[in-house]
């Protein structure tokens, strides 16, 4: 006999009534857990609904556009079964003249028009005019719709239309990165003059780096008199503090327009100082520093609470040991105070450069052009241009940055890895 | 000091190098309507182990840290060696201090820790690896050097902030109740540590604690706080022994207790009728003649049981209500004049011959019963 048959009595542990063990334990905690996730189930359908679904439709809406293609069936169809790039036959034309006829029944033209448009601008108008005519069409159509313009005969608008033709595209974020395709449909950068996002986002990094630091250097020395003074003066700093929190947002950046504007509050007092001359008003306002100004102080209290309660936690002890180990009270701070901090400053930092980041009304305001930052960009698209496929991928690029910077603060950061002394 | 240790070299090296302390009409109040700390005079020799022991809000703590310069003393002076230190920086006044909860840099491993002190001095690199392994060894730790605070134990933590607060050589270590987070049998042993290293190094330690225990077992002398004064200062057998007030008696271990008023003084010997029960004879501690009210405190190991007639001039009757075995000894809870919570110790030979309802007497030597301040039953 080997080993291996010897039988190994397992010994099932059972509840009183004879049920195993595990099952009886299993069945008495279902209902609780039952009971948890019933708790909870309205703040998930809430967040479903509310977060994880527009933001899932904003993904999608940023590589799908079907704007084009649900409204031209005939060219649809000739574009998958003709693979020839450039401009068509007879066939191809006479699918456009059947397509133009049926949207300009269903009023979609115009719509057509937008899509194509995104891409070569000024096109919008050849599809609504030729929309109108469309029915007065007669074969051959090639001839018909080139006489109806010359611009029917680029292949450039062809190359676009076969592109568009496929709901699914990645052209907005072509566009959104400053990338276009070319005439051979290669993706190449856009004309210099042309380029407006990437030089926007490095600004907008650029103003949210700057604006986190300034609310840190600012913010730090408050946190630390908040976490260290009496209860008494802490509480009233603490309202100070969270002031801003309860005045509109609008009314804290209109006040700062009183201030700073050049016939605003703090340039009549410097003009009648005489420290600047009636000319030599600073402009203050409507441009970067506007919306650095603006910012720092609206989002002075996203740093100032985590340091708080980071500070919080750190007692004045380590300082008197530090002390009483001969430290001199700079030394007791930097070598021993600081670094403790750390963990606030990083959350601190990495809050109000998101929220940074994102910002809109504050540098719509008082940012000028100089000023504004890429969700400006954003709402343009979402509310005037309405090229919400473009506005889709520009907030998912700034989504992936944020996500890359989080990620970013995890590995430096991160609790772990947390050595400065 | 302790004459039975032998001289360590360390100890040559830093002889006459400990300090001397004085508090002189100390006064502190936090929020300027209570004083914490009433009019604290207090003499420290240098090289004494001195403890401040009391209960919890009794001011210790407000005192260590007048002296380490955390806090200033609404009124009056400390001296360190003679000299004024009111004004000085603490992080001039040279004191070496171990928090109640260790304080070790949490961002610094444990050589860092050790090392801080020597680096803001501005040693030698050299000097300064030389000293860290010499404080670890110190403590036993050699090997621990690497690690970060929060990877030791609680009595491991403990060690390095003793080393931490020693290792620049200060001639003044303070310390915080250093052992109170630690479990009964460390704390018995870092008491040893302590005491072992103070001998060695010779320096002058005020230490803190509300374990009575630890103070009696550690100290050169024993300061007794309550209520922001001292209410006795003296050396721990003479605490124990001749408690100058019910207070003193009361806080440093067990005690009997018997309300009653004088009504007969002798030298140091008075006669006491206790309430509702036999007159009896005890030590004067209490200022005051006949008719002053006082309680007396005898300590349970001092009183006889059932005594051979004409041993004791005090024998009183009583009943026992309650044996409790504690292995070598039994405590016996007894009805004597008029209270039912009169505990006697004897030997485990003589508890096994009684019986609760037992009807017996009990007496004492005069020398060992002192009449002091009455307080409130
Ligand atoms: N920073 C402070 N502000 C105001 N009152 C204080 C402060 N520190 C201590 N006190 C008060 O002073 C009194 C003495 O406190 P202290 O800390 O000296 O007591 P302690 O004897 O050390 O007590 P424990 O044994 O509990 O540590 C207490 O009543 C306490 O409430
Ligand atoms: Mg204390």
């Amino acid at each position: 006999m080997t080993d291996a048959a010897i039988e190994i009595p397992r010994y099932q542990l059972t509840a009183a009534d004879g049920t195993p063990l595990k099952l009886a334990m299993a069945r008495a905690t279902r209902r609780a857990r039952l009971r948890a996730f019933a708790l909870v189930l309205p703040l998930l359908v809430f967040v479903v609904v509310t977060f994880a679904v527009p933001i899932g439709q904003m993904l999608y809406r940023s590589v799908h556009n079907d704007q084009f293609s649900a409204h031209m069936p005939n060219l649809v169809a000739f574009f998958a079964a003709d693979e020839t790039k450039g401009v068509p036959g007879e066939e191809g034309f006479a699918a456009l003249a059947k397509d133009l006829d049926l949207s300009r029944e269903e009023r979609s033209i115009g719509e057509v028009g937008t899509r194509i448009n995104y891409e070569i601008a000024g096109t919008r108008s050849l599809f609504t005019s030729a929309g109108r005519k469309a029915s007065k069409l007669e074969p051959p159509y090639k001839e018909a719709i080139l006489a109806l313009d010359k611009q029917w005969g680029d292949p450039e608008l062809w190359n676009v239309m076969r592109r568009a033709s496929s709901p699914h595209t990645l052209s907005f974020y072509l566009a959104a990165l400053d990338l276009q395709y070319d005439k051979s449909g290669a993706i190449v950068s856009a004309p210099e003059d042309r380029r407006i996002y990437v030089p926007l986002f490095i600004r907008t990094l650029w103003l949210s780096g700057l604006i986190a630091g300034l609310c840190l250097l600012l913010g730090f020395p408050v946190a630390h008199l908040l976490a260290t003074l009496p209860l008494r003066y802490s509480n009233l700093l603490m309202i100070f503090v969270l002031l801003p929190f309860w005045t509109s947002l609008l009314v804290r950046t209109t006040s700062w327009m009183v201030l700073l504007q050049s016939q605003g509050v703090v340039n009549d007092i410097l003009v009648s100082l005489g420290i600047v001359g009636e000319s030599g008003r600073i402009q203050m306002m409507y441009n970067e520093a506007g919306t650095i100004i603006a910012m720092t102080h609206i989002l002075l209290p996203f740093m100032i609470l985590p340091l708080y309660s980071v500070m919080k936690t750190i007692p004045p002890r380590y300082y008197r040991a530090a002390l009483s180990l001969g430290a001199t009270p700079w030394t007791a701070f930097w070598k021993v105070y600081f670094p403790q901090t750390v963990p606030g400053i990083g959350a601190g930092v990495l809050l109000v450069f998101i929220l940074a980041i994102g910002y809109y009304i504050t540098p719509a305001l008082v940012g000028g052009a100089s000023g504004q930052l890429i969700s400006n960009l954003i709402a343009f698209h979402m509310q005037k241009s309405l090229n919400w496929s473009l506005a889709a991928a520009l907030a998912t690029l700034l989504l992936a940055g944020v996500i890359l910077l989080y990620w970013l603060y995890d590995r430096l950061v991160g609790i772990d890895n947390m050595k400065l002394g | 000091m302790n004459e039975m240790t032998p001289m360590s070299p360390v100890r040559g090296e830093r002889q006459g190098r400990a300090s001397s302390v004085r508090f002189q009409n100390v006064q502190k109040s936090y929020d300027g309507e209570i004083l914490v700390v009433k009019d604290l005079n207090l003499d420290i020799a240098s090289g004494e182990f001195l403890t401040m022991l009391g209960p919890s809000g009794s001011g210790k703590t407000t005192a260590l840290m007048m002296l380490a310069g955390f806090e200033p003393a609404t009124h009056g002076e400390i001296f360190v060696n003679d000299s004024p230190i009111n004004n000085v920086p603490p992080h001039k006044r040279g004191v070496g201090m171990v928090f109640q909860n260790y304080a070790l840099f949490p961002h610094m491993s444990v050589a860092e820790n050790l090392a801080f002190p020597l680096k803001v001095r501005k040693l030698g690199r050299g000097d300064i690896e030389a000293r860290v392994a010499r404080a670890l060894a110190m403590v036993k730790m050699e090997s621990f050097g690497g690690r970060r605070p929060v990877q030791l134990s609680g009595g491991q933590q403990q060690r390095i902030a003793v080393a931490r607060a020693l290792v620049f050589e200060p001639t003044l270590v303070l310390m915080d109740e250093p052992l109170g987070a630690l479990d009964k049998q460390l704390r018995e042993q870092m008491q040893y540590e302590i005491k072992h290293i103070h001998e060695n190094l010779g320096v002058t330690v005020v230490y803190v604690t509300h374990d009575q225990t630890e103070a009696l077992t550690m100290s050169d002398r024993i300061a007794v706080f309550n209520d922001g004064r001292i209410q006795q200062l003296s050396t721990p057998d003479r605490l124990y022994e001749k408690p100058e007030n019910s207070f003193v008696a009361q806080f440093i271990g067990e005690n009997n207790r018997l309300s009653g008023a004088i009504t007969e003084v002798a030298d140091a010997i008075c006669t006491v009728s206790v309430d509702g029960g036999p007159t009896v004879k005890a030590t004067k501690v209490v200022p005051g003649g006949r008719g002053t009210r006082t309680t007396l405190s005898i300590r349970p190991e001092r009183i006889e049981l059932a005594p051979a007639k004409g041993a004791l001039p005090v024998v009183i009757p009583g009943r026992v209500e309650e044996l409790i075995y504690l292995g070598d000894h039994v405590r016996v809870r007894m009805s004597v004049a008029g209270t039912d919570a009169f505990v006697v110790k004897v030997p485990n030979r003589v508890g096994r011959t009684l019986e609760p309802g037992h009807e017996t007497t009990v007496g004492w030597d005069p020398e060992d019963c002192r009449a002091l301040d009455e307080i409130a039953a």
